[in-house]
């Protein structure tokens, strides 16, 4: 039961128990973002809501809904947590930073990413061990990419 | 001679894999099923010894290759019963061979209009292709619903058929295991003046198969289910529709005569087979075709609903209401497809924990979106047995569903 130990951590078996701001926020004015998995059918809805402006834009809140396995669903309960808060200037490098600890390729870090704290989200190393599951963690970050990108 | 499936287990070499100590626990053949040594080694011994070009040239081992490609097309149309080997086309797949019957009947016939009749218990493959000329020509889908075991709803078929000009549903859910009255089905199409087009790719490597019993128009199966190579699917239609249908692809093989000003096709089924076939996995496809009539389609079918018994009976006996294993009950109806939902765990997670025991199944929506949404869920797992499974397969998959309950502790 080596390998399953390292993907069920307990932190991410609690994320996936009671996942965090879940729900809604009413849009308009949040932006509503939709991600889904073709392999598997999960489907993700995520709303941000983004304070200000260019260099002074702040991530003010995440809800995420819809339905996942164990993996989509606490990776994208532990990102809101993690990017609630922050400039959208260092959730864009949290994004980089998290799609490259997945292996994903093509990530271009940028100077500092590196000192990003991912905190609970190191759990989810594990998963770079199975491959197919790589696709489920990185869901709702490319939701929230799309949203970023649309805010 | 009983079905011995002990035997029947070590004409198949990967079932003897160990994979971290521990033996290979196949529950996936509905999505694709592993091969006997007869094939592998009837594909290496052509390899070695036959492979030269078909139809084309004149020399000796050319003439033994093209005896060999034909020769597949005559086993198969006996697997199916059907009256003439002829009415056998090789495709790439089946999804394929019902993109030709699409691309090729329904260019020719469908317009503007004009109803198909689906059911929705089918896979993507019996879908989108019909999709694909709704959009381009407006023809109008209708779907036959499905009743809360999941068979099909026959209650307003006659509606639903009236004034279609195809119905076209499987012989098998590849989901629900469902089998579905085909004969009836057929006669019910032709009763509205309907083509009737049957999808078996379930259907034909768990059962005794006769198109013309049956009474369809066109069939489209694969090989790579029924212990065949991948690469190479079937259709099968009834000669005079063939031979009033256009052509699919053009290219080589296909044509009678070619010139400057246009071309005429070859008879049936050359006119459908353009290019250079997949002429080892014919030959494959043979000797799977060889045996299962070996074993007997009808032992085939007994063993399997034994076993599927013994799957509902186990499951069910271990984990009572923490297990939903969705269609009917009845074997009757029933082929060895197991779809179920596991306490509330997600597919993803079971078939995760599953593999760690090397238990191999299916989690997803198993390309039928469209089914999923009937059965309000986005995906299941699946458990699909064949000839080679025993029962100590679906202990191994009991064992192990009672391992995830820990990892999850619940």
């Amino acid at each position: 039961m080596s390998g399953l130990e390292d993907l069920y951590r307990e932190i991410i078996l609690d994320h996936y128990r009671s996942p965090r701001n879940r729900g809604e926020l009413e849009s308009p004015p949040a932006i509503e973002s939709r991600g889904h998995n073709p392999l598997c059918g999960d489907e993700i809805t995520l709303f941000l809501l983004v304070d200000g402006e260019g260099d002074d834009a702040v991530v003010r809140d995440v809800k995420i809904g819809g339905q996942g396995c164990s993996i989509s669903q606490s990776s994208a309960s532990m990102m809101t947590q993690a990017v609630i808060g922050r400039p959208v200037s260092e959730a864009r490098a949290m994004i980089r930073r998290f799609r490259s600890m997945m292996g994903i390729e093509n990530v271009e870090l940028q100077p500092g990413d590196d000192d990003l704290d991912l905190g609970d989200l190191e759990a989810l190393q594990g998963v770079v061990k199975f491959p197919v599951r790589i696709k489920c963690a990185v869901l709702g970050w490319n939701t929230l990419a799309d949203a970023l990108d649309r805010a | 001679m009983a079905f011995d499936v002990e035997a029947v287990r070590k004409e198949f070499p990967i079932l003897s894999r160990q994979i971290d100590g521990s033996p290979l626990v196949y529950l996936d053949s509905g999505n694709t099923s592993q091969k006997p040594r007869a094939v592998i080694d009837a594909m290496t011994t052509f390899l070695e010894n036959s492979y030269a070009p078909i139809n084309r040239s004149s020399y000796r081992l050319a003439g033994e290759a093209t005896e060999a490609y034909e020769g597949a097309r005559r086993a198969v149309a006996r697997l199916i019963n059907a009256p003439q080997a002829d009415e056998v086309i090789f495709t790439k797949n089946a999804t394929e061979a019902i993109n030709l019957i699409t691309r090729a009947w329904g260019g020719a016939h469908l317009h503007e209009g004009d109803v198909v009749v689906l059911t929705q218990m089918e896979h993507h493959a019996n879908i989108v292709p019909w999709q694909m000329l709704r959009d381009e020509r407006g023809i109008e889908i209708r779907w036959v619903p499905l009743t809360p075991d999941g068979q099909l709803d026959l209650t307003g078929l006659d509606d639903l058929l009236d004034g279609a000009k195809v119905f076209s549903f499987t012989a098998m859910s590849n989901v629900l295991g469902t089998i579905t009255p085909v004969t009836r089905l057929c006669e019910a199409a032709h009763d509205a003046g309907a083509l009737a087009v049957v999808d078996a790719c379930q259907y034909v490597p768990h059962n005794v198969t006769d198109v013309q019993a049956w009474g369809a128009d066109l069939v489209a199966f694969s090989s790579h289910k029924m212990c065949g190579p991948s690469g190479i699917g079937m259709l099968w239609g009834r000669m005079e529709l063939l031979d009033a249908m256009p052509p699919f692809l053009g290219g080589g093989n296909m044509i009678d005569t070619v010139t400057f000003e246009g071309y005429t096709t070859a008879p049936v089924p050359a006119k459908y087979e353009a290019g250079t076939p997949p002429i080892v996995e014919a030959v494959g496809l043979r000797a799977a075709v060889e045996f299962l009539e070996e074993l007997g389609m009808a032992d085939v079918r007994r063993h399997e609903i034994e076993l599927t018994r013994y799957a509902l009976d186990t499951l069910r006996g271990r984990f009572g209401d923490d297990i939903m294993i969705y269609g009917p009950d009845d074997l009757d109806v029933r082929g060895g497809v197991l779809s179920f939902a596991f306490r509330d765990l997600h597919p993803h997670d079971v078939s995760q924990i599953l593999d760690e025991r090397n238990v191999c199944v299916r989690a997803g929506h198993h390309c039928a979106k469209p089914l999923m949404q009937v059965l309000g869920v986005q995906s299941t797992t699946r458990a699909s047995l064949y000839l080679y499974n025993d029962t100590d397969d679906v202990d191994a998959l009991a064992d192990a569903l009672a391992g995830a309950t820990d990892i999850f502790g619940l």
